[in-house]
């Protein structure tokens, strides 16, 4: 080796060390872009719908309700009500949702039969998150602090004074608002109120 | 041959004045005087009335009618959406009227101690209304005990 060479080493490895940090860098925004992009084009509703299991049941339903159709035309698409906003909690959401593509495998709910078979269950699934969140995802919308009762019906008026008074959340009271509710059983009918 | 010829006459001016007479006797549809084949003026929709008080019976046997709106409300084997709020269980904390204790009653006649399964679909008998007169003018006029009078 040659004096020459020596110093010219490390010069050379301070390229090459520069050089792998550019291409790391522009391969963390393609990943890191890529990964963002599935994941948003998995909380979209053409994606939801696109499993039968969703499109035969719970989307029709939904299309009576008016979260769907109303008035003003603003509306809810299903990840705005089931996936949250927070980067956290929509990484672990997304990750409990590979549960789903099990059971989807499977094969779980695959009739309308099986699907209203289980509907207590899975409505009490989405109730109890909703409850346990404080119904976080309502409240990305429906912000209690903005909202005018003295704007509201003589019978919201009501009930939203005395729910905010027992410290109530949204899905306390309003639950088959966007689909359809389950059979309850007499014995449970606690849940329900 | 006269006789004929002057029947004949008689036959074809009957014919001919019969849709005259007919459209004479006939009453002013309500759609109007628009002809069957021509589209006629298309009323404004008639929003349902906003929740206020009670609505007075107009007969004694009147269901009596829902006061606010009842829009997405479900009435299905699954559940009743009026029940939330005006079953024996529910009226006082949602300061609603209570469901009679007549829909109680089977229709055998056994009293059971909730709403019977043949009184369940609230909507078969009670309806909300709208603000609206009444096509045909009348004067019906309810009982006197309904008025007070």
């Amino acid at each position: 080796m040659t004096d020459s060479e020596r110093t010219a080493m490390p010069g050379k490895g301070r390229a090459y060390g520069f050089g792998a940090l550019v291409v790391t860098f522009i391969a963390g925004i393609v990943f890191w872009g890529g990964f963002n992009t599935v994941m948003e084009w998995t909380n979209t509703e053409a994606f939801c719908i696109s499993c039968h299991e969703m499109e035969e049941n719970v989307y029709v339903e939904y299309q009576d309700t008016i979260h769907f159709e109303n008035r003003t035309g603003v509306r809810a698409t299903c990840p705005d009500c089931h996936v949250p906003k927070e980067w956290v909690h929509k990484m672990i959401r997304k990750i409990q949702a590979s549960n789903e593509l099990l059971h989807k495998a499977l094969g779980t709910i695959d009739t309308p039969e099986k699907f209203n078979a289980k509907r207590l269950e899975l409505a009490r699934n989405v109730w109890r998150t909703m409850k346990r969140t404080d119904s976080r995802e309502c409240r990305n919308c429906h912000d209690y602090d903005y909202m005018d009762l003295t704007r509201q019906g003589r019978r919201a008026f009501d009930q939203h004074v005395t729910g905010l008074d027992e410290g109530k959340t949204c899905i306390d009271c309003h639950k088959g608002i966007a689909h359809r509710l389950p059979k309850i059983p007499d014995d449970q009918a606690s849940v329900i109120n | 041959m006269k006789r004929t010829a002057a029947l004949t006459l008689l036959l074809a001016f009957g014919a001919s004045a019969l849709p005259g007479i007919l459209a004479a006797q006939m009453a002013t549809p309500m759609r109007g005087a628009t002809p069957l084949d021509s589209t006629n003026q298309v009323h404004d929709f008639k929003p349902m009335m906003k929740e206020r008080a009670p609505l007075e019976r107009a007969y004694v046997q009147q269901p009596p009618l829902i006061p606010h709106e009842i829009d997405g409300y479900i009435i299905n084997a699954n559940s009743n959406k009026c029940l939330t709020c005006h079953s024996w269980d529910n009226y006082r904390s949602a300061k609603a009227t209570k469901i009679s204790l007549t829909h109680f009653r089977d229709r055998d006649g056994t009293e059971l101690s909730n709403v019977s399964a043949s009184r369940y679909f609230c909507t078969q008998c009670h309806v909300p209304q709208v603000d609206a007169h009444p096509l045909v003018n009348n004067a019906f006029q309810p009982v006197d005990v309904l008025t007070g009078r």
